[in-house]
């Protein structure tokens, strides 16, 4: 697999065909929206959806953390479906977890679907997380300050035109100032970068970066248009 | 029994009818205790017929009001046809003075009248497989049906084989358990293969149990083809060019139905007869995606003999017989010989009588088709397909159904369930797994015991666990499964349809689209609805609906074939064809009885292969499996295929050379498994049967307004499934499913042999005139393997050489770039349809849109 570099803020960044950020200055390795045991709680409400997600999630998560081998672990939020999800880790998945957070700092960001902490679980619970130039959120904000942010939060994806018609993939959004993350988990579905929600962040246009197998994608955005939705 | 008993005798008497012999072979058969099947053509009193031993009894012996009164139990496909049924029964009901209550119960029934006729059933119930099945999840299911005498399924040729006809087979089987002694009469149009039929019906799933009645057709059917005036188009399927000679023979009929095959085609030829229409003629569109209220109204003024024509799709395939429509014009290809006579029969209601139709081919290919269908017809062949299991997913709807109608034991449901035809093989295995898998999920690495949905009780019983399961049920009981849709409305007016979301995420404000007839334009989105107003200005876009894209079977390849191989034959052929043909053969060549051609050309920035197999849909399905998979393997990018009756077509981003190679009976030892679980066809499949399983919900309580915040990518579930757990009797169901719409590998293998050596590639700069009419069909399969990638890396890099590094962003961009570069020589004619940033075309969907090929 071949990473991105763009830089923000003076800093260089890796973006990871996986889905993922890395800042190589700071050994430091950002993780957007992993939805752990999101299957579970459909199961609560009713619909058995297969139970594998958490262990597909942390599966891919292994992959990533063995790749770049971070000293932290930036988690941007909704790691958690929901506030209890934490509770219902299965054994295994549990400890998976706790293996791979072995001997790096993990930060878990506080998502809209994980309010809470997670319990039992190490690293702190913050609401954002500054480091350097960088600010590290669940959600972009409207009001960004000084340096760069990293969010996750909208599951962002695109579709390219090729020469055989439109090709769909997540992807990454970028401009000088922000970065928005795919989301990492299983189960976590896309919102076209198109979307108001998305676009109006990036008034002046972006760049997105599509996942590949190998690689990225990378193609223009233009600003936000009148093709805005009533 | 020569007549009938009083007061029938006298009835029929004054209507100067005299009963026909299979309305006295069903009477014999109910006096009997036996079950029957009564396959006749449309107007032969087929339902009175079903319907005549239950009113003779109940005039006997009548029936006290309250539990135990229900009769008999009518079960049509179409809600429309149970209200017309039952309001035909009223009038020698009312006219005998019979004691009879006769009442409906739909989707469509309100609240009050559903709660009424729980505890005051009626003598006679007309309802639909759907609602009957809800009726059986209730509690209170065994006193009602308790005094059932008689079970009358319309229509069935229409119901069995298809998720209805299993959810409806189903529910026969447990009406078996709770009025053993009740009759089944089936009601079928001509079919090619009552033996299914039979054993679908029978309390045993043993044909030999159902009497067959079968009533051979009066008059043939005088079918004709009519062409256009001026050019006989080469492609397109839509018809539109012969409009001109429908209105004429709309204004010489008393009353027309134009059927066409989609919807779009609907409305485009609705369209183009308004704009021909001089007289005022009352001319009505009809299609399954109107308003309910809209369509209701249509079929009103039909049978108040207050319209003309009307422009119908599969939604008037069936139901309600009006006497006075003297003239049929089928617009496009007739999809099977069966449908069409079907169709055809739905003119001049009379036996006796001929009914007179008229055949309207769209493009050059389809006079082909439509010859070979007359000839078909007159050689008396029918067609359909064959008889498949009862599908896992219907079955779990059903075992959550009957827990929520009283605890059961595992063994006498299994023994219940396959007593029913579609189930009669089912293994005790499958059954178990359903069951568990409707308990807690049964999966076997993790489990979701604590939500378990059943519990067993000390005795073996299956109980359902609270209400809240069953109400979730019953929202969702059903096997009809569609694309998410979005109504719409005209701001500040009604509602007038629906179309499918992927659709309108393609509009921009302001695009035009023809829809119910009308030109609208598109004005916003809010929630769940699209907002439009009347006109709009442009060429207007028509809504095409994957429903419609169901690829059909005409079974008319053997035919097709031995008219193209055998040039004298042409002659019977009008001029055009003939031409068409000729420079088919100077452009490329003809397809030869023994070899196979096959053609390549670039088009539309990919290159397509076509071979001429005229093997029939299922097999060339298979075949576009096993040559994509070595398309892949060769580097070739395959991205899609489309299988039709007559040709295999492949299209991918490179070249494909050595064509020979792609056909050569080694493809068979591909390690096919991977590709085709990867398939477009595999992951429709497991949408449908997780869907209908329950695994994803159409409706959840207290979602009832924002349905799609507890929606769930079927795709993204699939491939987690298929991953940590491939034996999973979902994921079973949806390779039983997708076999049934495979041919088996060995039949494949005759066909490469004999294509063996004989392999005539075309290579060509365009299309050639006979695949023209292959590429516009429906049912495109894409491929998932490394050509997205390769397109991918060709627009990153493309992008990068127009904008010269040049961003929007210019004075950013240094910041973020520092470029990916791209490996070179893999741009293969690069022609780039969009501008960089340009808004997205929809998602995959939307590429292989039908019509815009």
């Amino acid at each position: 697999m071949t990473a991105a570099p763009i830089h923000l803020a003076g800093e260089r960044l890796m973006l990871d065909p996986a889905g993922i950020l890395f800042w190589p200055a700071g050994r430091l390795l950002a993780v957007g929206d992993l939805h752990l045991e999101k299957g579970s709680h459909f199961a609560a409400a009713g619909r058995f959806l297969p139970p594998y997600d958490t262990r597909e999630t942390l599966l891919r998560l292994q992959a990533a953390l063995r790749r770049w081998r971070p000293a932290r672990l930036v988690l941007l939020g909704d790691s958690f479906h929901d506030a209890r999800g934490a509770k219902r880790l299965a054994v295994g998945d549990a400890a998976l977890l706790r293996h791979l957070l072995e001997g790096i700092e993990p930060v878990w960001v506080l998502g809209n679907h994980d309010p809470l902490p997670p319990d039992a679980l190490p690293g702190q619970p913050v609401a954002e997380w500054q480091e350097g130039p960088l600010t590290f959120r669940h959600q972009a904000s409207t009001a960004p300050g000084q340096g760069a942010e990293i969010s996750g939060h909208f599951h962002p994806k695109a579709t390219m035109p090729t020469r055989a018609g439109g090709i769909t993939r997540p992807c990454f959004v970028a401009d000088a100032r922000r970065v928005i993350l795919p989301a990492f988990g299983a189960y976590a579905g896309g919102l076209d970068a198109g979307d108001p929600a998305i676009a109006t962040l990036f008034p002046r246009g972006a760049r997105l970066f599509l996942l590949g197998r190998e690689r990225l994608f990378s193609m223009p955005a233009a600003p936000a248009r009148r093709r805005l939705r009533a | 029994m020569r007549t009938l008993p009083e007061p029938f005798a006298a009835w029929f008497a004054r209507r100067g009818w005299t009963p026909r012999p299979h309305q006295l072979e069903l009477l014999r058969a109910a006096e009997a205790g036996d079950s029957a099947l009564l396959i006749a053509p449309t107007g032969g009193g087929k339902t009175l017929a079903g319907f005549l031993p239950s009113l003779i009894d109940l005039a006997r012996h009548p029936r006290a009001e309250g539990m135990g009164a229900l009769h008999t139990l009518y079960v049509s496909p179409l809600k429309a046809l149970a209200v017309d049924i039952a309001r035909n029964l009223t009038i020698p009901v009312e006219e005998m003075g019979l004691p009879i209550r006769i009442e409906t119960r739909t989707g469509d029934t309100p609240q009050n009248r559903r709660a009424r006729q729980r505890e005051m059933p009626p003598n006679l119930l007309l309802t639909t497989p759907e609602s009957l099945a809800l009726l059986l999840s209730q509690p209170e299911a065994g006193r009602f049906f308790g005094g059932l005498g008689a079970v009358v399924v319309d229509e069935i040729h229409a119901l069995a084989g298809s998720k209805r006809g299993d959810q409806l087979c189903l529910a026969l089987s447990r009406l078996a358990s709770l009025a053993p002694a009740a009759r089944r009469i089936g009601l079928s149009a001509t079919v090619a293969h009552p033996e299914p039929l039979r054993a679908f019906l029978s309390s045993s799933g043993n044909p030999a149990d159902v009497r067959l009645v079968q009533v051979r057709g009066g008059a043939a059917p005088e079918l004709s083809v009519m062409l256009p005036a001026g050019h006989l188009p080469w492609g397109g399927h839509m018809g539109l060019a012969s409009m001109p000679e429908v209105y004429r023979r709309i204004q010489g009929a008393r009353v027309t139905i134009v059927f066409v095959n989609t919807r779009a085609q609907a409305e485009l030829c609705f369209q183009a007869l308004w704009r021909l229409n001089d007289d005022n003629l009352p001319i009505a569109l009809h299609h399954g995606s109107l308003t309910v209220e809209q369509r209701r109204k249509v079929e009103a003024a039909m049978s108040a003999g207050r319209l003309r024509a009307v422009v119908a799709t599969a939604s008037l395939d069936l139901g309600i017989d009006w006497g006075d429509v003297d003239q049929v014009i089928q617009v496009g290809a007739p999809k099977g010989v069966s449908r069409l006579l079907q169709r055809v029969g739905r003119a001049n209601h009379r036996m006796d009588e001929p009914s007179r139709a008229m055949l309207v081919p769209a493009n050059r290919f389809e006079v082909i088709e439509c010859a070979a269908a007359l000839e078909a017809v007159r050689a008396e062949e029918l067609d359909g397909d064959p008889p498949r299991p009862g599908g896992l997913d219907v079955l779990a709807q059903h075992v959550l159904a009957m827990a929520c109608h009283a605890p059961f034991h595992p063994d006498d449901l299994y023994a219940e369930v396959t007593r029913c035809g579609a189930y009669a093989a089912l293994s005790r295995r499958d059954f178990d797994d359903v069951l568990r898998f409707v308990e807690d999920g049964g999966y076997a690495l993790r489990s979701y015991d604590r939500f378990r949905k059943l519990f067993r009780d000390a005795e073996g019983l299956v109980h359902v666990r609270d209400t809240r399961v069953a109400r979730q049920l019953r929202m969702n009981l059903g096997t009809i499964v569609e694309s998410p849709l979005l109504k719409v409305r005209l701001r500040g007016g009604p509602v007038l349809g629906e179309v499918e979301e992927w659709f309108v995420s393609t509009l921009l404000p302001g695009d035009s689209f023809l829809f119910a007839g009308q030109t609208l334009r598109f004005e916003a989105l809010d929630a769940m609805t699209c907002l439009v107003s009347r006109g709009g200005e442009g060429d207007p876009r028509v809504p095409t609906y994957s429903g419609a894209r169901l690829p059909l079977s005409t079974w008319l390849a053997a035919r097709v074939r031995a008219i193209l191989h055998e040039p004298r034959a042409w002659g019977e052929l009008p001029p055009p064809v003939q031409d068409w043909l000729r420079l088919q053969r100077h452009r490329s060549a003809l397809p030869e009885p023994d070899g196979l051609l096959v053609e390549t050309f670039p088009r539309g920035g990919r290159w397509f292969l076509v071979a001429y197999c005229f093997e029939g849909r299922l097999a060339h399905q298979t075949l576009g499996m096993l040559v994509t998979k070595r398309m892949e393997r060769a580097g070739f990018g395959p991205l899609g295929y489309l299988a039709t009756d007559y040709v295999l077509a492949t299209w991918s981003a490179f070249e494909p050379t050595e064509v020979a190679r792609l056909f050569e009976e080694d493809i068979l030892g591909e390690e096919l498994e991977e590709w085709m679980a990867e398939s477009s066809m595999l992951r429709r499949t497991f949408r449908n049967i997780a869907t209908i399983a329950g695994l994803i919900e159409k409706n959840h309580p207290g979602h009832e307004k924002r349905p799609r915040q507890m929606t769930m990518n079927a795709d993204l579930i699939y491939d987690v499934l298929r991953k940590h757990e491939p034996d999973h009797v979902l994921l079973r169901a949806t390779r039983q499913e997708a076999a049934g719409g495979l041919t088996d590998v060995a039949r494949i293998g005759l066909i490469l042999a004999r294509a063996r050596g004989r392999i005539r590639h075309m290579r060509l700069s365009r299309v050639s005139p006979l695949a023209v009419p292959a590429l516009i069909e429906e049912g495109r399969e894409w491929v998932a393997g490394g050509a997205e990638d390769a397109l991918l890396a060709e627009a990153a890099a493309l992008v990068e050489e127009v904008t010269g590094g040049e961003e929007i962003f210019a004075e950013t961009l240094a910041d973020v770039t520092e470029g990916i570069r791209v490996r070179a020589g893999v741009v293969d004619r690069p022609r780039h349809a969009g501008k960089p940033g340009a808004r997205p075309r929809g998602e995959r969907r939307a590429r292989f849109a039908p019509g815009r090929a």
